[in-house]
């Protein structure tokens, strides 16, 4: 098992996605934060915090269950069983910029699901995908827009994110 | 830290049918209504559907009467994305003699994956998923269960208070030929309320010395304690015999009215499963008055029959 980002890098890594998302952003498009149960959830907080900081406005956040848009529903599951959560989106998503959160992308399957879930939300002017992890792996056509660490991992391996807000503390692991 | 993330999906819902609630446990009941919250928002943005279900095929295989419970079941299977068939008894095949078990394996062989039945005879459900490999869901079996109905006033309680731990609920009228009274009961109570069972003694089931409630003959005495009250239809199509002298008299003695409504607690609960005879067993007034939550009832019938889909569902996808 090594730690291949500890709590200060993951800190600086948010503040460096927070400044490309700025960068990127047009002026007088509104940005949503929404992230995906549950470690992206926790990242899209945090994000909407440094980005309402920094904007001086308020980043709306929220929250996406993707659960019911799996590809993976009525493949044989064994005995793990992905859990119906509930998906917490306070705002109207039309005409926003939506930057969508998750802590690893990998397969692109998630992302895949995700994108399904908002577009039956509303239509906003644009998705985009930030992620703390970029793991190589890619089984779709999906890139992120704002990556943080890089690993090509191989797919015996775990790719671990811990968050102060679920799991006590913050760091990557890969095992 | 991996056993963290594998915790968060372990089996916490095993059954690929629903037959009752009374074999549930209360964790498999709460997972259940958990399940539910996260299906409440389909219904409220606007693309009311989601694709779960999408290419399973649902069987609505009702022998009796129902608006209510048939359309949240067909509602709730196509906002899941699945094909629905409608199957009545009067419009099929059973009119000229065909068994049930025909019936139904007649269905299975066009492909389907779920069954949702209704059925006057007890215990049918469970025949049925002996035999046929679909998923079996119980939409009311004889006097037996109405495992859904169970589950949507428990569903409705909870959202409510919270928590129906420590709670006093009265259930109130027929017992005897109420599927709903049992599955109430038995949701109610594992998930940590207390239940007393009101009516005329002709109108108690025999068992009931051996049910986990108490049993009062004077909704008078009741009305005063409880924290909800789930007034139970008068069901004229299954009374037989005389179980009271008139109706003027159940209505005198059992009837939830503007003046018994006086002596309850002030945020008390009022439930129906419907249909209601207005002014026999609910006065108009509290029927829709400002403690009834018996639209809610309704509303949240579709999130608990869309979870029940989905996780019978799920779980026969496991167990392939």
């Amino acid at each position: 098992m090594a730690v291949v980002l500890d709590a200060g890098q993951i800190d600086r890594i948010l503040g460096e996605l927070t400044a490309q998302i700025i960068g990127a952003s047009e002026r007088g498009v509104e940005i949503a934060a929404i992230g995906i149960r549950s470690r992206g959830e926790v990242l899209a907080q945090r994000l909407s915090g440094r980005l309402s900081e920094a904007l001086k406005r308020d980043v709306p956040c929220g929250t996406l269950d993707i659960t019911l848009y799996r590809d993976d529903l009525n493949s044989p599951q064994g005995h793990a069983q992905p859990q119906v959560r509930t998906t917490d989106i306070g705002f109207d998503i039309d005409d926003k910029i939506i930057i969508l959160v998750d802590d690893v992308l990998y397969t692109g399957r998630s992302t895949r699901a995700a994108l399904d879930a908002l577009i039956d939300l509303g239509r906003p002017r644009a998705i985009r995908l930030a992620v703390l992890v970029d793991r190589a792996g890619r089984e779709f056509p999906i890139q992120a827009d704002f990556a943080g660490y890089k690993t090509d991992a191989g797919p015996g391996k775990l790719v671990q994110v811990n968050l102060v807000e679920s799991d006590g503390k913050d760091e990557v692991v890969i095992d | 830290m991996a056993a963290l993330k594998r915790k968060g999906r372990q089996t916490k819902w095993g059954h690929k049918h629903l037959l009752g609630l009374r074999e549930l446990s209360r964790e498999e009941i709460t997972y259940i209504l958990d399940t539910a919250e996260g299906f409440e928002q389909i219904s409220t943005r606007s693309v009311k559907k989601a694709p779960p279900l999408r290419g399973k095929v649902v069987v609505n295989l009702f022998f009796e009467d129902s608006t209510r419970t048939r359309n949240s079941f067909a509602l709730a299977a196509n906002r899941l994305s699945a094909d629905i068939i409608e199957f009545t008894k009067k419009s099929s095949s059973v009119s000229k003699g065909e068994t049930l078990l025909d019936t139904a394996r007649n269905l299975e062989a066009m492909g389907i994956d779920i069954v949702v039945i209704r059925h006057e005879a007890g215990g049918v459900p469970k025949f049925l998923s002996r035999n046929i490999k679909a998923c079996v869901v119980n939409a009311g079996d004889g006097y037996c269960e109405h495992p859904t109905q169970g589950l949507l006033d428990v569903y409705t309680i909870r959202k409510i208070k919270g928590s129906l731990d420590g709670l006093k609920i009265g259930i109130v009228g027929d017992i005897a030929h109420s599927r709903v009274a049992r599955s109430d009961m038995w949701a109610m109570t594992k998930l940590g309320a207390e239940v007393i069972l009101v009516g005329p003694p002709t109108l108690m089931p025999g068992e009931v010395g051996r049910l986990p409630v108490q049993v009062s003959y004077s909704l008078d005495e009741v009305i005063e304690q409880v924290d909800v009250i789930n007034m139970l239809r008068i069901q004229f199509e299954r009374l037989g015999g005389n179980p009271f002298p008139s109706i003027r008299e159940y209505s005198h003695y059992f009837g939830l009215t503007v003046e018994r409504m006086k002596k309850a607690k002030s945020d008390i609960l009022v439930m129906h499963p419907g249909p209601i005879n207005r002014g026999l067993e609910m006065e108009s007034e509290v029927a829709d008055g400002s403690n009834s939550v018996i639209l809610e009832q309704v509303t949240n019938g579709l999130a608990v029959r869309m979870a029940v889909l989905f996780l019978v569902n799920q779980a026969a996808a496991m167990k392939v």
